[in-house]
């Protein structure tokens, strides 16, 4: 496969991989009606789908410096939005966002309207300008604009502590996926994740990341929006679910006047079990104060532009103009998922608590429901729960319990679809999973080796001896997660939130004002990075052991606190000590142009 | 470098233009979650405050994005700033 010729080639090369997963499906679902168990058919899915994965990050495999770390800066432009939306919606995204929606409703909201608003601050205030500048990671913008050591350190320090948290939180969910789909213990199931994970990356660096998180993309949009459109369409809900499901939100809010909302005691509650979930908000209507709202979306959105696995993305494109483009087809491919999500809260939820329904179950009898099909399977996946609280014989509204993932693997099942969706579901959630995490391991490992090897410990290096390196950080660093994941410390979400927070607290001011403020100089940048992370990490204790905190700020919003001391720190410490020296603000014009050289070489 | 001076000077207004409209569809309206609930403005018939949440600030922000890279490429041009050798 030569180069240039295969980059000419992509729509068309994409677009015979896109048919074939289609056809790949189609076969599937012809052997599941000539009789292949569903247990197979999970198997078939999820391995082939990681087999052409592995294989293209074979193909993709390089020697060369700037195609290991910035993909040889020739991914085009609508590619690279494809590869950097598979970046962004992680296992989270795609397993856990729906359920969400369905038990939180409004409140949660606040991460859609963040996770997407985001991309506002990244293409106006930082992509282009980090383009232009011509770095490898995030560090290596900081510490050149900034001058020294100290600064390129507290940058690998901030991102490591963020990206790890996010990590470890992947490689959980690349693991819980392929243990139900493959029928493993999860133990076991973590590490294959992870050896599909390397697989991708291990060889082509950033260049095998990219074709690979395309690849990715189109299999979990597809996995996504089929099972939305295809339920929609069999519950009568409307061709168009985006557009058309006023009614069916209308009708919940009318079933969840006539069925109320029933606190259970803390006795019955104790017998649910741990992780599972009833009903107990308000489907469509305002449930979250403004400032709720606000500042969870606050955080989700500084955090966005502050996290260097997205951030890196951007260095790949042919120019600063494609940069800029690029942050707009990235958030129109994850806005296909994002608007998505509570379609098929709305759909899941309606189908389940309608009684004139088929699939509906509130209000029949508890015998009836636990002899379904589907209840036996997700009840015993620990994923499904219900129990006569009041001893009526008829199942209430809270007297069901279900997981958050289950909304979006167990809907399609319940929805009466063929189990050929489900293998399709499992597949996506897969892709979505090893997607992010192979963007994440590159970002830690590419910091350790470019900027803390490379830049400060062995200037000298030869090329040959840098890839090395960083592969052999990349191999430590997978397994320092996955070690960590099979400990199943936190949940998915809670970490994912965390790791913004935190990026938010060390990096975002650092990086905005190195464009924007000129008289931004080393020692407030570092002043900046450490307190930031110092005091929102401090915050986070604080809340977690009982402490009150103050303006209503959680334990998911730690990063207002990082970043307002970051800035307060950065300013002070700035304009207390010397101006940067003239060469340095002359990079910052040169950065604020798109023309020209980059401001750092082409291999360095 | 008085062209210098004029680019960043129209880059920075339209820097503010688009942010002021993003903290409008990110942060601004949901001081007003209750009122556009009870608004009668009902996109696709559903309640506003939910439309927002689920496409209304989302689809909004993709076409922020494009707008303004449109409006920067087009400042860049003005002064002779933009990339020769470009990948599109």
């Amino acid at each position: 496969m030569i180069k240039g010729k295969f980059i000419d080639n992509l729509p068309k090369v994409y677009g015979i991989y896109t048919g074939g997963f289609l056809v790949f499906i189609i076969l599937m679902a012809i052997a599941e009606q000539a009789g292949m168990t569903a247990k197979t058919i999970g198997i078939c899915f999820v391995s082939f789908t990681v087999a052409i994965y592995a294989i293209i990050g074979y193909l993709s495999r390089t020697l060369q410096v700037d195609a290991y770390y910035v993909a040889g800066r020739q991914v085009p432009t609508v590619f690279n939005g494809m590869a950097t939306a598979a970046d962004w919606m992680s296992g989270a995204s795609f397993v856990a966002m729906a359920g969400g929606i369905y038990f939180k409703g409004y409140g949660y909201m606040a991460l859609l309207v963040g996770w997407t608003g985001g991309y506002v601050l990244v293409a106006s205030l930082l992509a282009p300008y980090l383009r232009k500048f011509g770095c490898y990671t995030v560090p290596d913008f900081v510490g050149t604009r900034y001058g020294g050591n100290a600064a390129r350190l507290c940058a690998v320090l901030v991102l490591t502590v963020a990206s790890f948290t996010y990590v470890t939180a992947q490689i959980n969910a690349t693991g819980t996926i392929a243990s139900v789909a493959l029928d493993i213990p999860f133990g076991i199931a973590v590490y294959v994740g992870l050896a599909s994970i390397l697989l991708c990356s291990m060889l082509g660096g950033m260049r095998a990341v990219t074709w690979t998180q395309v690849a990715q993309y189109i299999v979990l949009i597809i996995a996504y929006l089929l099972p939305v459109f295809w339920i929609s369409n069999k519950m009568g809900a409307g061709i168009f679910p985006h557009l058309m499901l006023a009614d069916e939100v209308a009708r919940i809010a009318e079933l969840e006047g006539q069925f109320g909302f029933v606190k259970n005691s803390a006795a019955d509650l104790a017998t649910v079990p741990k992780g599972l979930a009833g009903i107990t908000k308000a489907h469509s209507s305002v449930n979250a104060t403004p400032w709720a709202f606000i500042s969870l979306a606050v955080c989700m959105m500084a955090g966005t532009a502050s996290l260097p696995h997205v951030m890196m993305r951007y260095f790949t494109t042919p120019s600063v103009k494609s940069a800029r483009r690029s942050v707009g087809w990235s958030l129109f491919f994850i806005f296909l998922l994002y608007s998505s999500a509570p379609m098929l809260a709305t759909l899941s939820k309606l189908s389940l608590m309608d009684p004139t329904l088929p699939t509906g179950i509130i209000g029949k009898s508890i015998a009836d429901v636990q002899a379904i099909d589907w209840y036996q399977n997700w009840n015993q996946a620990n994923l499904m729960f219900i129990s006569d609280f009041n001893g009526n014989g008829t199942l209430e509204l809270n007297e069901f319990f279900m997981g958050g993932k289950a909304v979006v693997l167990a809907t399609p099942e319940i929805a009466g679809l063929p189990y050929v969706i489900s293998g399709l579901v499992a597949a996506g959630g897969m892709a979505a999973a090893m997607s992010t995490a192979d963007g994440l391991v590159l970002a830690i490992a590419n910091a350790l080796s470019h900027d803390l090897y490379y830049k400060i410990i062995d200037p000298k290096a030869e090329t040959a001896k840098r890839l090395v390196v960083a592969r052999v950080l990349l191999v430590i660093i997978g397994f320092a997660g996955a070690t960590i994941a099979a400990l199943e410390i936190q949940g998915i979400l809670g970490s994912v939130i965390w790791a913004f927070d935190f990026a938010m607290s060390g990096l975002f001011f650092p990086l905005v004002l190195g464009v924007w403020w000129k008289r931004a100089n080393g020692p407030g940048a570092v002043a900046g990075m450490l307190l930031g992370l110092a005091s929102g990490t401090a915050y986070l204790i604080w809340v977690r052991t009982g402490g009150a905190g103050f303006w209503g700020i959680t334990q998911l919003t730690f990063g207002i606190v990082g970043s307002l001391v970051s800035l307060v720190a950065m300013v002070v410490v700035s304009l207390m000590t010397a101006a940067p020296d003239s060469a340095t603000q002359k990079m910052v014009d040169e950065v604020r142009v798109p023309s020209g050289k980059t401001v750092l070489g082409k291999q360095h | 470098m008085s062209k210098q001076v004029q680019h960043w000077e129209k880059t920075r207004t339209l820097l503010f233009i688009t942010l002021a409209i993003w903290f409008v569809f990110s942060i601004g309206i949901f001081f007003f979650g209750a009122e556009m609930e009870a608004s009668s403005i009902r996109p696709f018939g559903y309640p506003l405050s939910y439309y927002m949440t689920c496409q209304g600030s989302l689809g909004i922000f993709v076409i922020l994005i494009f707008w303004f890279a449109g409006r920067q490429e087009k400042i860049d041009e003005e002064f002779g700033f933009s990339e020769r050798e470009d990948g599109e």
